[in-house]
């Protein structure tokens, strides 16, 4: 009897564990089955852009220049002669081995072409973030301490042309102003033609790279190359973080704990740093992780504009030779990693704040 | 009984004159707001602009003139001409049908076609609503700019397929919030007193729920024209959308590139363009959901 009486909590605290971790691992199920499905929906939507939209999938694989025997190899390796969803599948098999087919442009896989550029749009896009936390999270946790202040309206207006501008019209204008004019920065390229092809690759990037190598001269030229376009992408996601950071901490500020905080006579400095803005340290995270996937994007416009030999120029220089596996397969990494990241932040949201859970 | 009273009575006697009244209040507290003034008048010139363009413009926009090639902005050409001897301020004002043109179109294909299937999804719920939300989310999950891009790359450069493109990519935005105001009015007893009328789905559904889903959505498509535009100019820059030799903004921008460093206005002058109408469509967009829905204030 005894025993059983011992034992009675010890169960419900078992079945309560159990019960837990069945949960637990129900949401990590669906979210692997969502991340899944996400996935297929972007192989899906690549898909129907390359075979289905296009009158002729071969002619725009091959290009117009192709002779007749060309034309039917590629015909007849693409699977056309096959229904939608064996070539669908076989589609999904490729992409999954690495297979994105070749760029009719440059020759070469377009996995390899891929690899070699992503390096230069993550440094640039990983800058820009920075950048953007560096300042946004500052200016919106000042916006909303001052709020109705002059400095407010300034940010707000910030903010506001964060939406407004075109991402490559502002580089344009940089360039003018601070390459043309100034001479405050290095041009476009990721560096100046004679330090061009010196420092040997070992992860891609130039910053990276050139410190490994010792090359202190080429570091700083590659700073003063990158500068100007990770400021430009850093804008960006500037006046969005910094929108959100003072729209979470307008709403921390109204809560009952910080009026005692004020009441008890804690300094305002304090009240803000500690009391508000620790809680919106997690939402926060969300909002950095949206705003890093919406800068690869806005990478492909900067690239343009800056000659930046990453994914975003690849991308539009295929588009303009209407090299559908090279649009293709840019398309499908760059969702990738959006999807990646998106989910990610909502991933880190849920183990960081209880609430959540 | 004067037009103000009757428009602001408390207990209006037909359903014109309750809904006269609403759209009075929301516009007289529009009025109130400087930014929504600003805004509502950017878009007002930006439309006047484009009605009038043959008038206002005062030179052709694709009339060529090489003898006046790259001339800084003067008081003969207002903002300068380009590499073909074109008056730019002409063709900033020929653009601006380009632009609303796109927004228009943008606006009517997908706020609809949003509309009804977020309603359709959140008056159903069940399988239709996992199988037509799980469709949203994957749309919504996906860089839009880039979705765009390889939509066009695979329909042809042009400005027909560029609307198509952009629309295809921004309805879910729209399903989303469809289905979330449909949730909240669903099992209202006054849904259930027309199903028990004999009202089918298709009734209930257009003349019963998506009239209420209408004022988020106006918001929600304001704010969303901003980005309508960057996106249409991005697409005429890289080359993808309005075909030269159309004044398109982006196109402009674009053509410009080659002169930046010694004739910065070519490039310079189409954004400012851009610019301009952007914030308009963000002032307004931003006034209309502290007036229509002042819950969300601050959010987002």
């Amino acid at each position: 009897m005894a025993l059983d009486q011992q034992s009675a909590p010890l169960d419900a605290a078992l079945i309560a564990r159990n019960k837990r971790l069945r949960r637990q691992a129900f949401t990590v199920g669906g979210f692997i089955l969502t991340v899944f499905l996400t996935f297929l929906g972007l192989l899906a939507i690549t898909f129907f852009i390359g075979r289905v939209i296009p009158i002729d999938p071969v002619l725009s694989v091959v290009g117009d220049r192709a002779t007749q025997a060309q034309y039917d190899a590629a015909r007849i390796a693409m699977g056309l002669d096959r229904p939608l969803w064996q070539q669908f599948i076989s589609y999904v098999g490729n992409v999954l081995t690495g297979d994105l087919g070749r760029s009719v442009s440059t020759g070469r896989a377009v996995v390899d072409d891929l690899s070699r550029f992503f390096p230069a749009t993550f440094e640039m896009a990983t800058l820009g973030i920075l950048i953007g936390i560096a300042l946004g999270v500052p200016l919106g946790v000042t916006a909303a301490a001052r709020q109705g202040s002059w400095l407010d309206q300034a940010i707000r207006v910030v903010g506001l042309l964060g939406y407004s501008v075109p991402a490559f019209w502002l580089g344009l204008v940089g360039l003018a102003v601070f390459y043309a004019r100034l001479r405050w920065v290095g041009g476009p390229g990721r560096l100046d033609i004679f330090y061009d092809g010196l420092v040997q690759p070992v992860t891609g990037m130039i910053l990276i790279d050139s410190l490994i190598r010792g090359e202190i001269d080429i570091f700083w030229n590659a700073v003063s190359h990158i500068i100007l376009p990770a400021s430009v992408l850093g804008f960006f996601s500037l006046a969005y973080i910094a929108r959100m950071t003072r729209s979470f901490m307008l709403d921390q500020l109204s809560q009952e704990f910080v009026t005692t905080a004020r009441v008890k006579g804690v300094p305002e400095r304090v009240v803000i740093w500690r009391h508000a803005f620790k809680p919106i340290r997690v939402p926060l995270i969300t909002v950095v992780g949206l705003s890093y996937a919406g800068l690869l994007e806005g990478s492909v416009m900067i690239e343009t504009v800056f000659s930046w030999p990453g994914i975003g120029n690849y991308l539009t220089t295929a588009l303009l030779n209407a090299d559908m596996n090279a649009v293709l397969g840019s398309t499908l990494v760059i969702g990738a990693v959006f999807i990646v990241i998106n989910k990610v932040s909502d991933v880190l949201y849920r183990v960081l704040d209880p609430r959540a859970r | 009984m004067s037009t103000r009273d009757w428009l602001l009575a408390d207990s209006p006697t037909s359903r014109m004159q309750a809904n006269a009244g609403r759209a009075y209040r929301v516009f007289t507290a529009l009025l109130r707001n400087p930014l929504a003034v600003l805004g509502g008048l950017i878009i007002l010139v930006l439309v006047l602009t484009a009605i009038f363009a043959p008038w206002i413009a005062p030179y052709s926009p694709t009339g060529q003139n090489l003898s006046a090639r790259l001339l800084p902005p003067s008081s003969q050409y207002w903002m300068g001409t380009d590499e073909l001897g074109r008056d730019i301020f002409s063709r900033v004002i020929w653009g601006s049908q380009i632009t609303l043109t796109i927004v228009g179109l943008v606006a009517l294909i997908s706020a609809p076609l949003g509309l009804l299937v977020g309603a359709i999804a959140g008056f159903f719920g069940g399988w239709v609503d996992r199988i037509l939300m799980g469709i949203t989310d994957i749309f919504l999950s996906l860089p839009k700019l880039i979705l765009a891009l390889a939509f066009v790359a695979a329909l042809g450069p042009g400005i027909n397929n560029a609307i198509i493109a952009i629309a295809i990519t921004s309805w879910p935005a729209y399903a989303r919030i469809a289905r979330a105001e449909t949730l909240t009015i669903r099992n209202a007893e006054y849904i259930q007193a027309v199903q028990l009328a004999g009202g089918g789905p298709i009734r209930v559904i257009i003349q019963h729920i998506l009239p209420l889903c209408t004022s988020s959505m106006i918001i929600r498509v304001t704010l969303d024209m901003a980005g309508v535009i960057l996106t249409a100019a991005g697409l005429g820059f890289i080359g993808l959308g309005a075909q030269p030799p159309l004044p398109e903004w982006g196109a402009m921008i674009s053509r410009g590139r080659t002169f930046i460093l010694d004739q910065w206005w070519v490039a310079t002058m189409p954004g400012f363009a851009i610019i301009i109408v952007s914030l308009g469509f963000c002032f307004l967009g931003d006034s209309l959901r502290d007036v229509l829905d002042p819950k969300s204030e601050g959010k987002n």
